[in-house]
């Protein structure tokens, strides 16, 4: 094995425990910092498929903002220790087993894969126009309607949070 | 440094789209200075003819063959658009009347439906996910949309968790069927996949896929939203759910099946065959407990949802045009079943329409007709659409489902025609049954009779 | 051997860089405290040393001697954690920094964002001081720098798009390189919004006055500080001041021509070539810092919804007009 698939086997065994712990951790707080820590291996993972962009916008977006307003609201709500409702949680040996044996499945179909056709970005083409350039230039031209209804999307969030948040005016 | 600007892509097909995006987005700013609700619902109506009347002009494929507007999207667009017109229709006295409701309510209407047709049209599988996710965040925020009413919260709640959920498994089947053949184009996934032999992975993603829009559609075992959706959410938007959003959801699931899977064809006919039993014994059977309408109706819509798979199992051309005219068909009985419901003041309970017939015997009879319709009965266009689905799987040699389906059909007259019993036998629980008749309401409903009756007693008009 | 080789000369840079920049840190605040009191028309630190200036270095003894106060109601994990969290990205990300054309540690692709990226980590250590503190003061002032880190990095992070866009990269020596292109080998007078809407934001994103609410003392006591004593202070302390110089060497970096002199300069007085890059980044650098204390000495305090109205209401158009206006100059001017 080589060094780089080492790394691998060390960032992808940690995300899964991570993504564990942070399930089952009690403390919200301690659980978003966890998962800070998994943004920060899933960055990683990134830089393995040289995209540094990606790794970096990984980091600012989703750690940087998302998950600090993630915080922002736990602790504004003051959860010392996370509710715990019979209702979401009583039946968690039939989630588990469900959950397992989906898993399991996907394991098994996933040692079979073969991979037969290769996209047309290869490391090479990657590697000399640089990740933010061969992005960019995939983004506002191959899949620019993509990208355009995705800003939609966008929109429609901040219009969401701004319809459903928004105090009655009497 | 010189920047080469990319090709300007071509318009012309993607217009209709356009056109629906662009006064969406105006709408949103119009709503701060216009307070005449009559005159935005108007040109929400006026965007949905003028799609209409573009659709047939707009045929081809633009964005790098991403977007293919072809005669199969256009149907389902005219499906969209009427559900769009009905939905605006119904919605423009029942918002009112419901303090609480916002004007973006339209503009979000617009843009869930710029996401269903974005789904119908998608070549591309980032495509399709993104129209979909931008058709079910609009409709998460409409079913939350009474922001004061804690049934409708919850609806909001639980339709965002679940689809939520469903996108991840979609995006799941998607990531691994491009890992088989480095393409998320569903022509060339089709093409790629022919030279491939069938494995484990490309089930794995069948199956996922299969969940995803088993989700979309509400058909069982991934129906749970559902009731408790259509029951949370303003009814208007219940109508639109019921219909749109279930229409989307099979025109992907016929062009990502058809065409992309085609290979496997077995394989995902076995999966639909067993939803769709399901689905019509879990909607029809559970539909007999329900007390509120808007739940039975719930019901009926998956156990619709059923029956519409058979003509998916199916697969020859003539059930996939069955399928569509069952949808069009659908669409105006259930969204007029609706409009009855925001007709009356109290209508949410079944128990509401107790001697219905004795002070308001015309509400009554075009209720009637509509639940007639919705089990199958002659002279209704709910029977012809569900003798044609049934006629063409007869032809695709699906043979037992059919008789499955007829026997859950029978099960489905109990609790239809229980509201008419309720109507029609039981002595009234109120001293007068409240209306709220507004002309656009009035419209609606007029429009959705005529359509059901004039399409049972001449059916060539749309087959 | 080439590896080791490598790893070695790394190594001493690291060591160096991290040096200079404590010794920065301890004469910053000196340096602070001399300008405010001249301002102020005091003398400043005068007893330690000749002029005061061992005097950094009495204040460095007496917090590492401070005792160590931990609060009952703390979360003591993250209360020991939160500053190491917000020291260590603001410290990683001087690994990117082009001091001179040679002089840089890891010369990655995505420089300018890392620095972002960074910069947006050390608002953890804040919230979450505030919040592990257990005191209302503390957590209040965790809760107003989450919201108004994050507002302000909006601003920031489109004006410095701007940038880009102009420089075409988002490497930082780039960046630099381009400018030299221009006349006055800089981008601030061709992108003047974006650099004022920079330079607001980058005192709100240090916590600086006038936007030091976090820690505004009148109202909150110390802040996020309150329950901190001793050298966990020291370190947020430390950060605040790399995080300065950081956001004074962005401003140089993207703004002012980096290690560069403008030509024209060096057209008139050639010999000026041989002075090291270094020498002129530091000057600069030391400009806006000195820049910093201007305007902690002579402006008061924001409100807090002033704060944000200016983040959201004035400086987030401001920077999208900005983008706006450099792409539509870029694609069809220039």
């Amino acid at each position: 094995m080589t060094t780089v698939e080492y790394f691998f086997i060390y960032f992808a065994v940690s995300m899964v425990f991570l993504s564990l712990l942070i399930i089952t951790v009690k403390n919200p707080v301690h659980s978003i910092l966890l998962m800070l820590v998994l943004f920060f291996h899933i960055a990683g993972l990134y830089l393995f498929l040289n995209a540094e962009f990606l790794a970096a916008v990984q980091v600012i977006l989703y750690a940087g903002a998302i998950l600090v307003l993630f915080l922002f609201v736990i602790m504004m709500l003051n959860l010392k220790e996370e509710l715990v409702s019979h209702r979401f949680i009583g039946e968690w040996p039939v989630g588990v087993a469900i959950g397992l044996s989906i898993s399991l499945f996907c394991i098994f179909a996933i040692s079979h894969f073969q991979i037969k056709y290769e996209g047309n970005m290869t490391i090479e083409i990657i590697k000399t126009l640089t990740n933010t350039k061969a992005l960019g230039k995939i983004l506002y031209t191959e899949f620019l309607l993509p990208f355009e209804i995705a800003s939609i999307i966008l929109l429609i969030a901040i219009v969401g949070a701004i319809v459903l948040a928004k105090k009655e005016q009497s | 440094m010189i920047i080469v600007p990319p090709p300007f892509p071509n318009l012309t097909p993607f217009i209709p789209e356009l056109i629906v995006l662009s006064v969406a987005m105006v709408l949103l700013l119009l709503e701060i200075w216009v307070k005449n609700r009559v005159f935005i619902a108007g040109i929400c109506i006026l965007t949905g003819f003028a799609v209409i009347y573009c659709l047939n002009m707009s045929i081809g494929i633009t964005f790098n063959g991403m977007f293919i507007n072809d005669i199969y999207s256009v149907l389902f667009k005219i499906i969209f658009m009427v559900c769009l017109i009905l939905t605006v229709l119904i919605s423009l006295n029942y918002i009112d009347r419901e303090k609480p409701i916002r004007g973006e309510y339209y503009s979000l209407l617009l843009f869930a439906t710029a996401g269903m047709m974005l789904m119908a049209s998608a070549k591309d599988l980032m495509v399709l996910y993104l129209g979909l996710e931008l058709m079910a965040l609009s409709t998460y925020i409409l079913a939350g949309i009474k922001t004061l009413n804690i049934k409708s919260n919850e609806a909001a709640i639980k339709y965002f968790m679940l689809g939520a959920f469903s996108s991840a498994f979609l995006l799941f089947g998607i990531s691994m069927l491009y890992g088989l053949t480095a393409t998320t184009d569903i022509y060339l996934i089709a093409e790629r996949l022919k030279d491939t032999e069938r494995s484990l992975p490309l089930i794995l993603s069948m199956i996922m896929i299969v969940v995803a829009f088993s989700f979309k559609i509400a058909a069982a075992p991934f129906h749970m939203w559902s009731p408790d959706v259509y029951e949370g959410a303003p009814t208007s938007v219940t109508a639109f759910l019921s219909v749109g959003p279930k229409a989307a959801g099979f025109a992907v699931i016929g062009r990502v099946f058809y065409i992309a899977f085609e290979g496997i064809q077995p394989d995902w006919t076995t999966a639909f065959i067993i939803i769709s039993v399901i689905t019509m014994a879990i909607g029809n059977i559970v539909a007999l407990a329900q007390t509120n309408i808007k739940r039975m109706l719930a019901y009926s819509s998956i156990a619709h949802a059923g029956y519409i798979l058979i003509g998916i199992v199916t697969s020859t051309y003539e059930s996939l045009q069955a399928v569509i005219n069952y949808l069009m068909i659908y669409t105006f009985m259930n969204i007029g079943a609706f409009a009855i419901v925001i007709l009356l003041d109290k209508g949410e309970e079944i128990q509401d329409y107790n001697g219905l017939s004795k002070h308001r015997p015309l509400v009554a009879a075009i209720m009637l007709l509509f639940m007639f319709s919705l089990v199958g009965i002659p002279p209704t266009a709910g029977f012809i659409a569900k003798f044609n689905l049934f006629v063409s799987a007869i032809h695709g040699g699906q043979i037992w489902l059919v008789v499955i389906a007829v026997i859950f059909s029978a099960v489905s007259a109990f609790y239809y025609l229980r509201v008419v019993m309720n109507m029609y036998m039981k002595d009234p629980l109120v001293e007068e049954h409240q209306i709220h008749l507004s002309p656009s309401l009035g419209f609606a409903i007029f429009i959705t009779v005529v359509m059901v009756m004039v399409l049972g007693l001449f059916p060539s008009l749309i087959i | 051997m080439e590896f080791l080789y490598t790893l070695i000369i790394n190594i001493i840079k690291v060591a160096v860089v991290f040096g200079v920049t404590l010794l920065h840190v301890a004469y910053a605040t000196y340096f602070e405290r001399k300008v405010i009191g001249r301002m102020q028309c005091r003398l400043g630190p005068t007893e330690v040393g000749p002029m005061g200036l061992l005097q950094p270095f009495a204040d460095m003894f007496k917090s590492l001697f401070k005792e160590d106060i931990i609060p009952t109601k703390a979360d003591k994990a993250v209360f020991f954690i939160a500053p190491v969290i917000v020291l260590a990205p603001t410290m990683t990300s001087l690994s990117v920094i082009p001091f001179s054309e040679k002089f840089i540690i890891a010369d990655i692709n995505v420089g300018m964002l890392f620095i972002l990226a960074c910069a947006s980590l050390s608002v953890y250590g804040i919230i979450l001081a505030g919040w592990s503190s257990g005191s209302k003061y503390a957590f209040f002032g965790g809760i107003r720098s989450a919201a108004q880190v994050i507002s302000y990095e909006i601003a920031m992070g489109i004006s410095l798009a701007s940038v880009f866009l102009m420089a075409g990269s988002v490497r930082l020596d780039e960046i630099v390189k381009a400018q030299y292109e221009y006349p006055l080998s800089m981008y601030a007078p061709h992108l003047i919004i974006g650099f004022v809407v920079f330079l607001i934001a980058a005192f709100a994103e240090t916590n600086r006055t006038p936007f030091d609410l976090p820690e505004a003392e009148t109202e909150l006591v110390a802040g996020y500080l309150t329950e901190y004593s001793g050298f966990r202070y020291a370190l947020f302390f430390l950060s605040e001041y790399v995080a300065m110089f950081i956001m004074s060497s962005i401003m140089t970096l993207c703004f002012f021509g980096g290690w560069t002199i403008p030509r024209f300069i060096t057209d008139i007085l050639p010999f000026l070539l041989y002075v090291p890059g270094i020498f002129w980044f530091l000057l600069k650098v030391y400009f806006f810092i000195f820049f910093y204390y201007w305007v902690r000495a002579t402006v008061p305090r924001y409100r807090f919804d002033q704060l944000m109205k200016i983040g959201w209401k004035v400086l987030i158009p401001l920077s999208l007009f900005n983008l706006l206006l450099v792409a539509f100059v870029k694609r069809f001017v220039l």
